[in-house]
Parts: C-alpha cells; sequence; structure tokens
C-alpha cells in the first residue's frame, strides 16, 4: 500500500524561520558583519575557500555567516553558489617563487637561501587561552625590519633537484589538464587529478590519512623541504586581449615535502616529493594534501600498496566533504516505506520461528 | 612608457600593464581615482559586466605539471567609446564597477592624448600603493626572520 505523506509544509517554513531566529541569536548583541568574518576569522575564510574551491572572501565570510560558523556547511553553500557562474577560462599556472611571502621555513636546511622566515603563525604560541583577547582593545602593529623586496626566494627543492638529490618536478603531460569540475572522476587518475581531489578535500579526513602514514600505514618518511605562505599575481589571457594580465594577488599555501627513497634498478637513490596547496593560509592542511600525495604515488615508485593512504580508490572516493556530508545525511530523509517494508520482512521471520518453535515443543510434549 | 610612443608599438606591453594594475586595485580605489580624473568622453557598454569564474592552475611542487588548484571570481566588462574605441576589463573578485571602470581606461588608452593623464593621476598612484603595501609586508616579515647565531665551543683547552 502507498501512502502519499503530505503536512510537512508548514513545519518546515517554521523551521527556516526558526533558524534565521538562531542564527541571529541574541537581539541585544551586535550582528557580525562580513567584514569582520574575512578580516578576523580569516582561517576560517581560508578553509571555505579551499574545500570550497572558490576563491573569494566575501562569499566565503558570507557562507559562514549564513551556516553559523558551521564550516562544512559553508563550503557546501560556495560550491553550490559556484555551479550559477560561467567559467571564463584557465589561469596560467602560478608562479609561487613570484610569491611576497609572508612566511617561508625549511626543516631540512637551517641556512636556507632566503632565511627562515617564522611569519604569523601558532607553532610558537604556548597555546594558553589569552584572556586578555576577551575585550576589546588597541592592539598594536607588528614590528618591520628592513626587506629585500627585489629578489625571488629560492626553492628548495630546486636546490636539492640540481644536486640530483631530489627527483625532478613531474613534466606537464600532453593534452589539457583534467579538471574534476568538468570531467568525472575515473580510476586510476593522474597525480593532477589526484592533487585535484586533495585540494577541495576535507582537511580533516586528510590530516588523519596523513597521520595514519606517520604511524606506519604507509610510512614515507617525510620531511618538510619548503612550506610557504603569501600572495602570488593570477595571470589570464582573456581571449579579446590575447596576452596575459593580472587579475589578483591571491593569497596562498605551498608545502613541499622531501621524503625518503631507496632507489631502483632505474633509478639511482634519491628523495621523492609530496606536494599541497590550498588557498590563504593552511599549513596544516596543504602539509596533509603533500603526505597523502606522496602515499598515492605508492604504485609509481613500486611500494606496497598496504595502507589505506594508499588506496587511490578509498582516498579519492571519500576525501570530499560536500559528497560525504550529503550522503551520511540524507539518512533523516523519511525512509518510512523502506522501513515499512523491512519491518514487514522482520515480523514474517519472526512468526515463522515461533512457529517453528511451537511445533518443536508440541512435539518433545506428545514424546 | 612614454606617452607620445606609437600606438602600434606601444600597446601590448602598456594595455598589460595598466590592466594588471587596475584589476588589482583594492576595492573602492579606482573609482575614487577615476573620478579625479575630470571630464572623460561618453561610452557604451559593449559587455555588462558579468561575473565568472577562472579556473586557478598550480603547479606540482611549485615548476612542474600543473593541476587545477581551484577557482576563483572574477568580473568582466566590456565598452566602446563613441569614437568607436573598445575597451576591456577584467578584475578578480565581483566588481561589476571596477570592471566597467577598467574597461572604460582600458578604451581611453587607445587615445594617445589621454596616456599622460591617466599615467599621472590613476596608473602610477596605483602602482606605488601596490609597491608600499608589497614593502610593508615584506617589512613585517622580514622581522620574523631567524637570525641563527652559534655558539663557539671553545677549542681543545
Amino acid at each position: 500500500m502507498y501512502v502519499a505523506v503530505k503536512g510537512g509544509e508548514t513545519a518546515i517554513a517554521h523551521s527556516l524561520d526558526l533558524l534565521a531566529d538562531k542564527r541571529r541569536g541574541d537581539r541585544g548583541i551586535a550582528e557580525v558583519s562580513l567584514d569582520q568574518i574575512d578580516q578576523q576569522l580569516g582561517l576560517a575564510v581560508d578553509r571555505v575557500m579551499t574545500e570550497g574551491s572558490c576563491y573569494d572572501r566575501a562569499l566565503a565570510a558570507l557562507a559562514i555567516k549564513q551556516a553559523r560558523g558551521d564550516l562544512v556547511e559553508a563550503i557546501f553553500l560556495l560550491r553550490a553558489y559556484r555551479t550559477t557562474l560561467p567559467r571564463f577560462g584557465d589561469t596560467e599556472p602560478l608562479d609561487t617563487s613570484r610569491m611576497v611571502a609572508e612566511r617561508r621555513i625549511s626543516s631540512t636546511f637551517k641556512d636556507v637561501p632566503g632565511g627562515q622566515v617564522l611569519g604569523p603563525t601558532y607553532d610558537y604560541t604556548h597555546r594558553l587561552l589569552d584572556f586578555s583577547l576577551a575585550a576589546a582593545a588597541e592592539r598594536p602593529e607588528a614590528p618591520t625590519a628592513p626587506a629585500d623586496t627585489a629578489t625571488a626566494l629560492p626553492r628548495v627543492g630546486d636546490i636539492l633537484e640540481r644536486e640530483g638529490m631530489l627527483e625532478p618536478a613531474p613534466e606537464p603531460m600532453a593534452g589539457d589538464t583534467q579538471d574534476l569540475t568538468r570531467q568525472p572522476l575515473v580510476l586510476p587518475a593522474a597525480r593532477p587529478v589526484r592533487l585535484q581531489n586533495l585540494a577541495r578535500g576535507d582537511e580533516g579526513f586528510l590530516l588523519a590519512l596523513a597521520y595514519s602514514t606517520q604511524r606506519g600505514y604507509g610510512n614515507n618518511h617525510p620531511f618538510v623541504g619548503e612550506i610557504r605562505f603569501g600572495s602570488v599575481p593570477v595571470s589570464f589571457v582573456p581571449e579579446e586581449l590575447g596576452f596575459a594580465i593580472e587579475l589578483a594577488e591571491i593569497d596562498v599555501t605551498e608545502c613541499d615535502m622531501v621524503n625518503q627513497f631507496a632507489g631502483s634498478h632505474d633509478v639511482p637513490p634519491q628523495f621523492t616529493r609530496g606536494y599541497g596547496l590550498a588557498f590563504g593560509h593552511a599549513e596544516r592542511k596543504a602539509m596533509a594534501m603533500a603526505l597523502v600525495d606522496r602515499a598515492l604515488r605508492a604504485e609509481e615508485l613500486s611500494e606496497a600498496a598496504t595502507s589505506p593512504a594508499q588506496d587511490e580508490e578509498f582516498v579519492l572516493a571519500h576525501s570530499d566533504n560536500v559528497e560525504a556530508s550529503g550522503f551520511v545525511q540524507h539518512l533523516k530523509l523519511p525512509h518510512y516505506v523502506d522501513f515499512q517494508s523491512e519491518l514487514v520482512i522482520v515480523r514474517a521471520l519472526r512468526a515463522e520461528v515461533e512457529a517453528r518453535n511451537q511445533q518443536a515443543a508440541l512435539c518433545q510434549a506428545a514424546e | 612608457m612614454s606617452p607620445s610612443i606609437d600606438r602600434e608599438t606601444d600597446t601590448p606591453a602598456r594595455r598589460q600593464r595598466w590592466l594588471s594594475l587596475l584589476a588589482k586595485a583594492p576595492p573602492g580605489r579606482l573609482e575614487a581615482l577615476w573620478s579625479g580624473i575630470g571630464q572623460v568622453p561618453d561610452y557604451a557598454m559593449l559587455r555588462r559586466p558579468e561575473i565568472g569564474l577562472v579556473m586557478v592552475k598550480g603547479r606540482i611542487s611549485g615548476s612542474g605539471a600543473p593541476f587545477c588548484a581551484g577557482e576563483m571570481t572574477v568580473t568582466r566588462a566590456a565598452v566602446r567609446l563613441q569614437s568607436g574605441q573598445i575597451g576591456i576589463g577584467y578584475v578578480g573578485g565581483r566588481r561589476p564597477r571596477q570592471a566597467e571602470i577598467v574597461a572604460a581606461i582600458d578604451a581611453l588608452g587607445h587615445l594617445p592624448e589621454w596616456h599622460e593623464t591617466i599615467e599621472a593621476k590613476v596608473v602610477t598612484p596605483l602602482a606605488a600603493e601596490a609597491e608600499a603595501r608589497r614593502r610593508l609586508v615584506a617589512a613585517k616579515a622580514a622581522a620574523t626572520k631567524v637570525d641563527f647565531f652559534t655558539v663557539a665551543r671553545e677549542a681543545g683547552s
């Protein structure tokens, strides 16, 4: 029997009203502005742009406000919005050697050319709650020091590469770079496709996988070759112009991870690499991405792929938090009919068992 | 780039520099400079400001094969002066008014008599401000540069 279920409309409308009411909270407290979210919750904005896979600080701030700070929900909102926009084309690849770096560190060389620039980092905080932040106050500007803005920061990878100690960065492949927003994921996936998937992937998921490799599930003995964060120009060639112009400067975080490799018949021993790139300042994400990128190269480097982080299908099919969240949360939708049918089956099975037991009892009594 | 240079040879490099600086102007700044250059010729919209996306590419390990890193929002517009010159504007983010002004300035750039005014009143200030912002960021970062010193062990004593 099929029973149409109606009557939820008013309840849904009122639920949306209640959601908006809760979003605003206590009316006696000032409403948060998008500029405040952008400026003072900037790392949340960065995460939403990275996993929402759309660089637009104001849109990400709006998504965070609308989602009441639920970043995975905000990422969903941003992904949904981007589908409404036309695509003008592809940019020229970012040249991160042109970065105006706010931070640049290497854990492989102390005296790396260009120096260890700590920048704004939580690494040296004591993780003690700072109660002075509970009250508004004048905050001083950061100190400055003479800077060399003329020379580009050399990449640590390039230095090792020149010595032959580090595998070279992979050459471009023939044809257009595959784009997961245009073509579905097909396995096995080329490394650029895997990197796009990881760049959009959930930070928590990638962090756990990266951690698992460090704990022995596919260990690849990593060092931070280099992490840099800062702004880089975005070059684009509009078809009407036929030459490149810079559209904007965007903040990105880059991690080039250096990993051990024993060598093979064809390749002398050299270090291998994993790469991570994220919008904004997102070191944990970029590092996790680089570790998982390296783990996923197991087959290419003739390593035994025995751990989850090395399993391409497992990683790439479960990294997207919009898909994951949707599929887990769809369980909240009415499954009344599915459940009815299962109820009928279980009742029938139970009746059968009961009948059999009664029959057995009768037989026993008759003996 | 001198404004008196022949248009044929001048155009691509100058346009590229102008368009890049104009696109990267902070919100509201270009509008302020634009309104300060006085009476400008009328123009018609060829393409109303339109918001869209570009796919930002990265390179593996910074220098290798390209991959799709994620998209960014972009606004574009095109205008035509009454005298026929066409201007194109592309700016990062959702900034319809800025894209329109960039397109208008690009169109005026085809008229050599406008070069000096735009260079002096719009492009030069934007370039100077961008350089000042860049220097401030670099100077704040430089203050966090580690100055290693090693403690020499006293030899053999």
